[in-house]
């Protein structure tokens, strides 16, 4: 039954892939007024299979690989309509809705109902430290395309605002600024405790030989960009080119450590 | 009914010819009064504005409306002539539409006019003169210039060039609310791009000119803060808008100085707004991150580019209005058979109670049974009989044979008489 809800809210997600497309496209009146009633519908589906996942299966969610992919999708969509709500703008979404399209059509693939058992046991530390660091994860993706989306702004004002389409349209440079920067304060925490988490199991479990996986040494390297992120904003106030490059040396560490080994740490595989 | 407009407007005639024309708000209900006392007027308003005045009348066989704004205006016909257009029936339909979507407008898309309409409808319709007709095609109008507004991107661009600078201090830095604009020089255009801001609700504004009394004249009439000029660079990164209208001969602001404020202000970005000519404001510095740098000659592009895209936008709503005037005219059709069909049913009416009374006499005292069976029965039958006319009156009503059937409708039951 998750499976099954989990492809109705894939279907709906569906209709903000339609949307991202289009909007590079520059048609996309009709889908306008259908996005964000499919995606918030779509949202909510995925909520109600992710809650029946964790009562079915006496494992929380994230122990199995697709279930994390989910989880991941479900928190980019929260912080999707956060953002939404907080800044009226739905720019975001032509970033977020084919990452989370693409991560549901893997977490819904029929491989998903094979139950691939965790090889871990104890799931309160590890969902502590997978959800943490999925947060953490969101917020920098958020961060990253900001910077990206802050550039294009800040080109097309350069360039005397002759732009037209769906640049054109972006919201202004200032509260792009300002949705990049809280959702790095924000994630920021979440990371850095997601990664205390990891380490004080990882050392608890399997000594300090833990260290040696590439993972965790992508992880620590993308966690000190992020910290380097944020000392440059509050130090010297740096943004647009300059925090673009440094958030996507973080966000391609942060999608290095995710992907690397199949999503598991190297230490458990064995 | 008939629709009848009459007007000038200025494409027709020139401000003096307006003027002579113009009614004060005060007296615009003397206007309306006069106007539905001319013969064959029903309905009638009255629209005045700085472009246009334009009285608009439903009429049963038509009016001499030339004649009405002539006497009223104790203007001479021929004075008049050349200037004054008038619309009948669609033409005036689609003219009303045009206005109130702002399409006939001196600006394509400026959205005071709507207003304006609503304005002098409210004060025709308080005094009675707008019920039926009129009321209807209004509200059609403020439903049309809705549709315009949402459908097509008429009015979201800027044309003039203050308004192109606020919108781009929007686009940079979103609300203006918490923003410090400073005002270097004292031009006739920094004054009306500064009044453009302060409009749109900007936090400080300081004023700085090479005669300082001028900055403080300034101040004191923007509710602003003068700063003597020598201190102007000292004082220029409190500000997130710098306004530049100068009559220096050599840049006030280069590269190394943007360096600097950025610097100062943690790059925190910049936006100058320079319209001085030569320019105060080296572009070079637009080159910098954070620093945005315009000159008339940029303002002026976006403005033209805006109303290009205006004219483009102006063609489609044109095509909405089409449609609409088309929709409109077909409800009028529709509405203009109902006086028939009401007075065929009461005639039918009339005649059934005579003959129910008739038969009465003959029949003398009868059960409350019968006397229901003999009122179905005649109801029945008036019903059945009225049925294909009444169908036909209301299918064709939109068609072209619509007024032969009317008619003929209107002899066969000897309707006219009544």
């Amino acid at each position: 039954m998750p499976l099954f809800w989990l492809r109705v809210a894939l279907t709906l997600y569906g209709v903000g892939l339609l949307y991202a497309i289009a909007s590079l496209w520059g048609g996309r009146q009709f889908l306008t007024r259908v996005m964000l009633p499919a995606v918030g519908l779509g949202t909510i589906f995925h909520l109600v299979a992710l809650t029946e996942s964790a009562m079915l299966v006496t494992l929380l969610p994230p122990s199995f690989m697709h279930q994390v992919e989910s989880l991941l999708a479900f928190l980019l969509m929260a912080f999707f309509f956060v953002v939404y709500f907080r800044y009226k703008t739905v720019s975001p979404g032509i970033a977020v809705f084919p990452l989370v399209f693409i991560l549901m059509v893997s977490a819904s693939s029929p491989a998903a109902a094979s139950n691939t058992p965790s090889p871990l046991a104890t799931p309160g530390w590890i969902l502590m430290h997978v959800g943490l660091i999925l947060i953490g994860y969101s917020a920098l993706f958020f961060s990253f395309f900001a910077s990206i989306l802050y550039l294009i702004q800040e080109k097309n004002l350069k360039a005397k605002g002759l732009a037209g389409g769906f640049w054109s349209r972006l919201p202004a440079l200032a509260t792009i600024d300002e949705i990049g920067y809280k959702c790095l304060v924000f994630g920021f925490p979440f990371m850095t405790l997601g990664l205390i988490a990891g380490s004080m199991l990882a050392e608890f479990r399997y000594g300090a030989t833990y260290f040696k996986d590439p993972k965790i040494l992508l992880s620590i390297l993308m966690w000190a960009i992020y910290m380097v992120l944020l000392y440059t904003r509050w130090s010297a106030g740096w943004r647009g080119r300059r925090a673009a490059y440094l958030a996507a040396f973080a966000f391609g560490a942060a999608v290095l450590a995710w992907s690397v080994n199949n999503g598991w740490h190297k230490f458990i595989a064995q | 009914m008939n629709f009848q407009l009459i007007g000038v407007n200025h494409n027709s005639a020139p401000l003096d010819v307006r003027e002579r024309l113009a009614i004060p708000e005060a007296q615009l209900p003397d206007a309306i009064r006069t106007l539905v006392q001319q013969p064959g007027v029903d309905e009638g308003m009255v629209l005045s504005t700085c472009n246009r005045v334009e009285v608009l009348t439903s009429t049963r066989q038509g009016s001499d409306l030339r004649e009405f704004l002539c006497s009223y205006f104790g203007v001479s016909p021929d004075a008049l002539h050349s200037h004054i257009y008038e619309f009948q029936q669609r033409d005036a339909v689609r003219h009303v539409f045009r206005v109130a979507s702002s399409l006939d407008s001196m600006v394509v898309g400026e959205p005071q006019i709507l207003g304006q309409v609503k304005e002098a409808y409210a004060i025709a319709r308080g005094m009675g003169a707008v019920h039926s007709a009129l009321e209807a095609l209004l509200s059609r109008a403020f439903a049309v210039a809705k549709r315009i507004r949402t459908e097509t991107a008429i009015g979201s661009s800027s044309v003039s060039i203050s308004a192109v600078a606020v919108q781009l201090a929007q686009k940079i830095f979103g609300s203006l609310s918490d923003k410090t604009v400073y005002v270097v020089g004292a031009g006739k255009m920094a004054e009306l791009a500064a009044r453009h801001l302060i409009g749109n609700g900007v936090g400080t504004i300081f004023f700085s000119n090479r005669t300082h009394e001028r900055a403080v004249q300034l101040a004191e009439a923007f509710g602003g803060q003068a700063i003597p000029f020598d201190q102007l660079h000292d004082t220029v990164n409190r500000a997130d808008i710098v306004l530049t209208s100068t009559g220096a001969t050599e840049p006030l602001f280069r590269r190394e100085h943007g360096e600097r404020l950025l610097s100062k202000r943690r790059n925190r970005p910049m936006f100058f707004i320079d319209i001085a000519v030569p320019r105060n404001v080296d572009p070079e510095m637009n080159r910098l991150d954070g620093m945005f740098v315009y000159d008339v000659d940029d303002l002026q592009a976006v403005a033209s580019s805006n109303s290009a895209e205006r004219k483009k936008e102006a063609e489609r709503a044109e095509q909405i209005i089409e449609l609409e005037v088309e929709r409109f005219a077909t409800r009028m059709k529709s509405l203009a058979v109902v006086p028939t069909i009401l007075s065929l049913q009461e005639q039918c009416e009339t005649i059934r109670q005579a003959e129910i009374d008739r038969i009465r006499g003959k029949l003398g005292k009868l059960t409350p049974e019968q006397e229901a069976a003999i009122e179905a029965m005649t109801r029945g039958i008036v019903n059945k009989l009225l049925h294909t006319p009444i169908t036909t009156l209301k299918s064709t009503a939109a068609g072209p044979e619509a007024a032969t059937i009317h008619d003929i409708i209107r002899r066969i039951f000897n309707l006219n008489k009544s």
